[in-house]
């Protein structure tokens, strides 16, 4: 067991599975030679050799189609996009083809590919390089959405993803990916996927977050047990399918709920856990559902990206402003 | 850019022919799949007039490629077509029954259940291109685990367009896989010509860009489009590498049963067109060669139309699928998440 950051959990856990799984290939624009844009990939194409971890070129549209091809063969690959932002000529093999083709085939061919996403702002990094575009992902059926906040997350919920006979993408915070370390034994344990994990216990408010978020909304809880308020914290962690019952288990205790993600609030997975307490657990409320999200604009460059952010003032007012309605 | 011919629009040989069709009665096999699959459209086209199936892509006028695209593949390549492979599809053993569920709007039609169904082959594919990247994969697949085995990725003049096209030949260069892309330029992408497509003068030279081998072929001579495509497989399966074939040919039908094609194209063109239609043309060739009779061409229809009466029959017994099958194969095991959702479903079910 050593102490590891977000990203180098993300190699072991590729490292693990490249070495566990035969059927196991890593492919992306820079992850071979280079070791990828973050290092994410680094050291994998000397251990495994370029058959097995694959310089593409430099066409996202390809690397996800390709991926579908492989899938299809009962290959794994395990794909990187290199930003979020580049995501987008990928989408067309997601809502077209990765997450239907077992479902237009009876389960003739499956598609057991894992597309490997960094995502966020906060890292001062150029233009397209910051966005938060999960709602639009969690939207398509027939695919899972997963995001580690730890590195002991990133390394159980990577082995799951590739595991998984179904598609996943995989979005890691890229503002976590350096930020602090944490024990992780590479013992190949995976995490559940579709599953949430209640990081923090707590009776008066539900703070449910994911991603990067996850770090201001463990702080703001420290800063609430201080002031003797008890707030339980959900990391979502799987995006879609969407653990619900966890949710609506602690939210009937607490009776208050504050949603917190860095995405755009407008149709964000915020919106759906909203709705769904709506409709599910109004009469256990005591309060409104409040959401703290990126606002609704483009995410701004680096100068004014603090402010898109979530910050911890801002959830800390959003959980007042309950307390005082009930 | 080179362009294989074997037969004139008469059926008579302009060159030596290959090796496969010096013995005549070697080809009948093809002029009967290009038959049935003639007849078989035809009575989809009917279904889908009298409301008994939903939007039909016929593919009346490009029976020749689509049949040597099927003929020339071994069982263990991977087919990935549009929705206008028919032809290719029924060579290759996928079942009328399923042709017709799927275009009669259930997903059990692509589940290729039959006996001698090609069980690796991709469905079809109806966005345009983006079959040509999954083919990379495939392709991939094979070369990783040294398989003499090539993908056959089929196209139309629309999807040359398409940078899912040039993303897929590029990188097909760049490892040398065993992938063939065949061009089955019909001149017309719905209402669109070829001339609008793409300035380029054949659409078989995009492959000089990608550092690969590309060529014409007439996609009405069976016999050509045969001879080329094994061609480009045996090579492929030698390690040597991907090809580009453009077979020329030429779509009689509408794009599909929604579609008019008088709205865009004249009765002109398309009279002179049907000049060159491949049955008749490797019809007259084997009836010179003395190896089909009209007796052998009676036969044949009456066969077919009992063939395709019982796929009919089979397909318009089949019941809809239960609701809640739309749930069925969405994943593997199905998410707790998604399990209220079936159960209304499973509810009506029962109902």
């Amino acid at each position: 067991m050593s102490e590891i950051t977000l990203v180098e959990a993300v190699n072991l856990a590729l490292a693990h599975e490249l070495a566990a799984d035969p059927s196991v290939l890593v492919l992306g624009e820079d992850v071979g030679v280079n070791g990828g844009v973050f290092r994410a990939t680094a050291g994998l194409l000397e251990r495994f050799g370029k058959e097995r971890v694959i310089d593409t070129p430099l066409a996202e549209g390809l690397i996800a189609g390709m991926s579908v091809g492989l899938a299809a063969q009962g290959l794994k690959p395990v794909a990187e996009i290199q930003f979020m932002g580049f995501l987008y000529p990928a989408i067309d093999q997601l809502v077209n083809h990765a997450s239907r083709l077992r479902n237009r085939t009876r389960s003739r061919l499956t598609c057991p590919l894992v597309l490997r996403v960094p995502c966020g702002a906060g890292i001062h990094a150029p233009e397209h390089h910051s966005e938060s575009t999960e709602s639009m992902l969690a939207h398509i059926p027939g695919l899972r959405v997963v995001v580690p906040s730890s590195p002991a997350r990133a390394y159980g919920l990577l082995l799951a993803a590739i595991r998984d006979p179904d598609p996943v993408v995989f979005l890691e915070p890229t503002r976590l990916y350096r930020l602090g370390k944490e024990n992780v034994r590479d013992d190949g344990v995976a995490l559940p996927l579709d599953t949430c994990f209640v990081l923090r216990d707590g009776t008066d408010v539900t703070l449910v977050t994911y991603g990067a978020a996850v770090r201001e909304t463990l702080a703001v809880a420290d800063t609430l047990a201080g002031q003797g308020i008890g707030a339980e914290v959900i990391d979502v962690a799987t995006l879609a399918p969407l653990d619900m019952a966890t949710i609506l288990e602690s939210v009937e205790k607490t009776g208050r709920c504050v949603v917190v993600h860095e995405a755009a609030r407008n149709v964000g997975v915020g919106a759906e856990i909203a709705a769904r307490l709506a409709d599910e657990g109004l009469l256990t409320l005591h309060a409104p559902v409040k959401r703290v999200t990126g606002y609704d604009t483009v995410v701004p460059l680096a100068k004014l990206e603090k402010e898109y952010l979530p910050q911890p003032a801002r959830i800390e007012a959003a959980v007042r402003e309950l307390l005082e309605a009930a | 850019v080179h362009c294989t011919r074997y037969l004139d629009p008469d059926g008579r040989p302009l060159a030596e022919l290959p090796d496969f069709a010096r013995n005549a009665r070697g080809l009948v096999p093809l002029y009967r799949a290009m038959a049935l699959t003639r007849q078989f459209d035809q009575r989809a086209v009917a279904l889908q007039r009298t409301g008994r199936l939903g939007t039909y892509p016929s593919s009346y006028g490009q029976e020749a490629s689509e049949v040597a695209i099927g003929a020339a593949m071994a069982p263990d390549d991977v087919l990935l077509g549009t929705y206008r492979e028919t032809g290719a599809m029924l060579v290759r053993g996928v079942e009328m029954r399923e042709i017709l569920l799927y275009w009669g709007g259930d997903e059990r039609g692509m589940a290729y259940s039959g006996p001698q169904a090609p069980r690796q082959d991709f469905p079809i594919s109806v966005p345009i291109a983006t079959h040509a990247p999954q083919a990379i994969g495939v392709a991939y697949a094979f070369k990783l685990r040294k398989e003499p085995r090539a993908a056959v990725c089929v196209l139309g003049d629309g999807a040359s367009s398409k940078g899912d096209f040039y993303e897929a030949l590029n990188a097909a260069g760049v490892w040398q896989l065993p992938v063939v892309f065949v061009i089955v330029n019909n001149q017309w992408a719905i209402s669109v010509p070829r001339e609008t497509q793409s300035r380029a003068a054949t659409l078989a030279q995009k492959a000089i860009a990608a550092g690969i081998d590309g060529e014409q072929v007439d996609g009405n001579d069976a016999i050509a489009v045969y001879d080329r495509l094994s061609a480009a497989l045996a090579k492929a399966k030698r390690g040597e590498g991907p090809h580009l074939l453009e077979a020329l040919t030429y779509r009689l039908s509408d794009h599909t049963t929604a579609d008019d094609a008088r709205r865009y194209r004249s009765e002109l063109e398309v009279e002179r067109r049907r000049a060159l239609d491949p049955l008749p043309r490797l019809k007259a060739f084997l009836e010179r060669a003395g190896v089909w009779s009209e007796a052998d061409e009676d036969k044949l229809r009456a066969d077919h139309a009992a063939r395709i009466d019982a796929a009919v029959d089979a397909y318009l017994a089949t019941p809809p699928p239960a609701p809640s099958a739309m749930f069925e194969h969405l994943f593997a095991t199905l998410p707790a998440a998604l399990e209220a959702q079936r159960v209304v479903l499973a509810e009506g079910d029962a109902q």
